[in-house]
């Protein structure tokens, strides 16, 4: 990391340990939460160009995962926090296995399909106690020691867990690893040319990708002492996608931002009900039609152009265009 | 009693009519997204939607305006085809040529406002719409008695789906349509005004998607949600059929509802799913699809 | 001879990148003009530009009085120009027939699909099967042939020999002829010089998206040493 990140980083980790005096922290935590959601949702759509319309059922099958060990098993939160995300992989391993069989939208019809199988079967296993959910589960003490039950020491918790979740993110994009993820967003023909294996590039991001999805779901039932249909439900699937889509789904803190906005929308408006619905579909039809590559997308591009502006003068057109036009047909 | 595996017959048989029926939806629906993906390469996820937007135009020409099942059998779909026109002008061509991505994403977003609008208008209880009076009753067909009007959902379906198949494979305005998804700008070079029937084409599977909603209502009530739960099966059916072939869009409709139906009555508690795991079976045995063509 | 088409100072584009730099050139009506140049020099990108076809354009386009360069690529062949592509263009799910019938009749005095057929008595033959089951010689000739029925006036024929056997290239040589005898007008694209030759009036030589010389048949003699070397034959 450079000096400047550092310092930013430390600014964001001051911010995030003020902030619960000054904002309601289950509304923190939920937004926290549902920023670890997409950003794990987004190594797949900014980074490999897959666009996954089943993500909702890694978050919501891990949180009845981990409600269920937690509450009737009587695991630590810890425990449920890795068995959910251990059956987001798992669940993960086998969507991805069959998804990326196919392309482009078959891709995302694929995993929204696969990804409606996962609600019901939480709909009818006994389990998951259908319409009710799993309800009341307990917050145990951490590692058997640290005490979570108020919600100002979950914060931190589940800040811990969030920020580390979003670390990861960041740490693949930019590894080596995100490299070859990125090449094969670019040109999927040409890295397997290379000699990479676009498959297993892609199936180990998409697990990736799940298994933090998962550690979120897993979290949140901390949190809300609740799981729900409503998590693993295709709307669900929906709302992180919007997530990604409104803060910049080819930058790495953009779906974070996204998720914040989205989460406050919706506590804003919850008594309006279908308004929710409205808005969002409103907001889906805006950002597509207006500006695509979202806020954070927007933002550096703008500042781009101005530093570019700026310094046109001394380095006269040696900047290339940010895209290079289709090659063209016929000579 | 004749049984089929502890099965009685008019159980079996009954249970293979609800199926045929629930086919014929995903036929007429998958027809159109078929349709329209080849001309727009567009998944439109607004399918369902508009499918809905069918019933419940139905459900106003007869509260509002006093027409009935038959009148709205032909202005719901002409409403909705228009609607979807405009669609198509308003949002839909502003974001041709880019990555397909950006077209499900916006259908998606329509998708949430038109339910969005409905629920907050009519809640999320269905609202009843009655067989039409000619339609009432049902007849004695000697191993079973067949209800009127559910004969008659999969009479008008299949009618629906011979005719588009027709008009597409065998005409000469059909020709054009199959000469544009391949090469429009060619197609255009000739002469023909590619973008109008690009738009056409649209309001078209708008249309079959509102008529199949109007023969719904009677069946399974008017209700805001009636689209979403319907248009995730349909893109599975889609992803075993694959969209390059109508003939291949339609058969599959019909053939995993009947699927769908046989499974209701041997493992109730599969039926839901059986779509989905038919899908995955498809994908790891034939990716393409039954009818498509590797890609 | 008037000129049917008048091309000043064409430029186009595919995307950001510019393909053509300021074409200029005229093709009198009746006469067959060839477009001679390398692979990648803007022979191909010229028609296309003339049609409006997947390409930006800016310049004059003129065929007769009409301004081509600002009309919608639909509205450019009903004033009677029509495009043979490249790759031909014969649609895979549509029958030899439907392929012939496809372009639609936009002005009066085109071929009858009969006179098409007598023209390439082959695909008469073939009509029922389907357009890509054809072999390469037989894909060209429809590609041609479905082009004459619409009553256009002026022909864009983009490389048809290309790949093809000596006595197709031979066959399809007598049809152009035969094109221009019915007083079509002929802008040809092609790199085999020898074919070019014995058909065109008039040479254009295209290099980096411009035209770089002209030769008329009569000047042929004088002009073929330095035709064959643009062409680096």
């Amino acid at each position: 990391m450079s000096t400047r990140s550092v310092i930013v980083f430390l600014l964001v980790v001051a911010l995030l340990a003020a902030a619960p005096f000054v904002v309601y922290p289950v509304f923190l935590m939920k937004a926290l939460l549902f920023a670890l959601f997409a950003s794990a949702f987004n190594l797949l759509l900014g980074y490999v160009g897959l666009l996954s319309f089943g993500h909702a059922a890694f978050f919501g099958f891990a949180a009845y995962v981990s409600a269920h060990v937690v509450k009737v098993w009587e695991w630590g939160p810890e425990g449920g926090i890795v068995a959910g995300t251990a059956v987001a992989a798992a669940l993960g391993l086998v969507f991805g296995w069959l998804a990326i069989r196919r392309q482009g939208i078959y891709f995302a019809m694929v995993t929204l399909a696969l990804a409606q199988m996962v609600y019901f079967v939480s709909l009818q296993a006994s389990f998951t106690h259908g319409e009710d959910g799993i309800q009341a589960v307990p917050r145990r003490p951490l590692f058997g020691i640290v005490d979570i039950s108020d919600n100002l020491s979950l914060y931190f918790f589940v800040a811990v867990v969030a920020v580390a979740g979003m670390l990861l993110v960041r740490r693949a994009i930019h590894s080596p690893f995100g490299e070859v993820l990125r090449a094969i967003r670019e040109n999927e023909q040409r890295a397997r040319s290379l000699g990479f294996r676009v498959d297993r590039y892609k199936l180990l991001a998409f697990v990736l990708s799940a298994a933090l999805a998962g550690v979120a779901g897993s979290t949140k039932i901390l949190v809300f002492q609740l799981a729900s249909l409503s998590d693993v439900e295709w709307m669900m699937s929906g709302e992180v996608v919007l997530m990604a889509l409104i803060g910049g789904m080819g930058t790495v803190w953009g779906p974070a931002l996204g998720a914040v906005v989205i989460v406050a929308m919706q506590n804003y408006l919850a008594q309006f009900g279908a308004m929710v619905t409205i808005l969002q579909g409103i907001i889906f039809v805006a950002v597509v039609l207006l500006f695509r590559r979202g806020i954070v997308g927007e933002a550096l591009a703008f500042w781009e152009k101005r530093r570019k502006a700026g310094a046109a003068d001394d380095t006269a057109s040696a900047t290339l265009p940010e895209r290079q036009g289709k090659a063209a047909p016929g000579e | 009693m004749t049984e089929i595996f502890g099965v009685p017959m008019p159980v079996l048989l009954g249970q293979i009519l609800i199926g045929l029926i629930n086919g014929s939806f995903y036929a007429v629906l998958s027809l159109g997204l078929a349709l329209i993906f080849g001309l727009l390469n567009i998944i439109n996820f607004a399918h369902g939607a508009l499918y809905m937007l069918g019933a419940f135009v139905a459900y106003w020409l007869l509260n509002l305006l006093g027409i009935p099942y038959w009148g709205a059998l032909l202005l719901a779909p002409l409403a909705v085809g228009v609607f979807g026109v405009l669609l198509e002008r308003v949002l839909l061509k502003p974001i041709a040529g880019l990555d397909h991505l950006y077209g499900l994403l916006l259908t998606f977003g329509l998708a949430l406002i038109l339910e969005g609008v409905l629920r907050d208008g009519y809640g999320s209880t269905g609202m009843p719409y009655a067989i039409p009076d000619g339609l009432k009753g049902g007849f004695n067909l000697g191993f079973m008695f067949m209800p009127t009007y559910r004969a008659w959902v999969i009479v008008a379906s299949l009618a629906v789906c011979l005719g588009t198949w027709l008009l597409v494979e065998k005409t000469p305005l059909g020709a054009r349509l199959r000469a544009a998804t391949e090469n429009p700008t060619l197609v255009r070079a000739f002469g023909i005004n590619v973008p109008l029937m690009i738009t056409l084409t649209f309001g078209f599977g708008a249309a079959l998607a509102a008529f199949a909603g109007v023969l719904a209502a009677p069946i399974y009530a008017v209700n805001p949600t009636m689209g979403a739960n319907l248009i995730i099966v349909v893109f599975a059916v889609v992803v075993i059929g694959g969209m390059g072939s109508i003939l291949g869009a339609i058969t599959t409709g019909f053939m995993l509802g009947l699927i769908e139906g046989l499974t209701k009555v041997y493992y109730p508690e599969g039926s839901a799913m059986v779509v989905f795991v038919i899908m995955a079976i498809v994908l790891l045995v034939k990716p393409a699809g039954l009818f498509g063509k590797a890609s | 001879m008037p000129d049917l088409l008048t091309i000043r100072d064409l430029h186009a584009w595919y995307g950001e990148s510019h393909v053509l730099h300021g074409v200029t050139l005229s093709v009198p009506e009746g006469q067959v003009v060839t477009l001679l140049g390398r692979n990648g020099a803007g022979k191909t990108s010229t028609l296309r530009a003339i049609m409006g076809a997947g390409i930006t354009r800016k310049g004059s386009v003129q065929l007769g009085d009409s301004e081509l360069s600002s009309l919608a690529p639909h509205r450019i062949p009903r004033l009677g120009v029509a495009w043979c592509p490249e790759e031909r263009g014969i649609f895979a799910s549509l029958s030899v027939a439907e392929n012939l019938a496809l372009p639609p009749v936009l002005l009066a005095g085109g071929m009858s699909t009969e006179e098409v057929l007598d023209l390439f008595p082959r695909l008469r033959e073939k009509a029922g099967g389907q357009g890509t089951k054809l072999s390469g010689g037989e894909q060209q000739m429809l590609a041609i042939g479905r082009i004459l029925r619409t009553g256009a006036r002026l022909l864009l024929l983009d490389e048809p020999t290309e790949g093809l056997a000596p006595v197709i290239v031979q066959q399809i040589g007598q049809i152009i002829s035969v094109l221009r005898e019915r007083g079509f007008t002929i802008l040809l694209v092609e790199q085999n010089f020898k074919f070019a030759s014995r058909l065109a009036d008039r040479h254009y030589v295209v290099e980096h998206g411009q035209v770089v010389d002209c030769v008329e048949r009569a000047d042929l003699a004088a002009g073929r040493g330095r035709l064959e070397t643009y062409l680096g034959v």
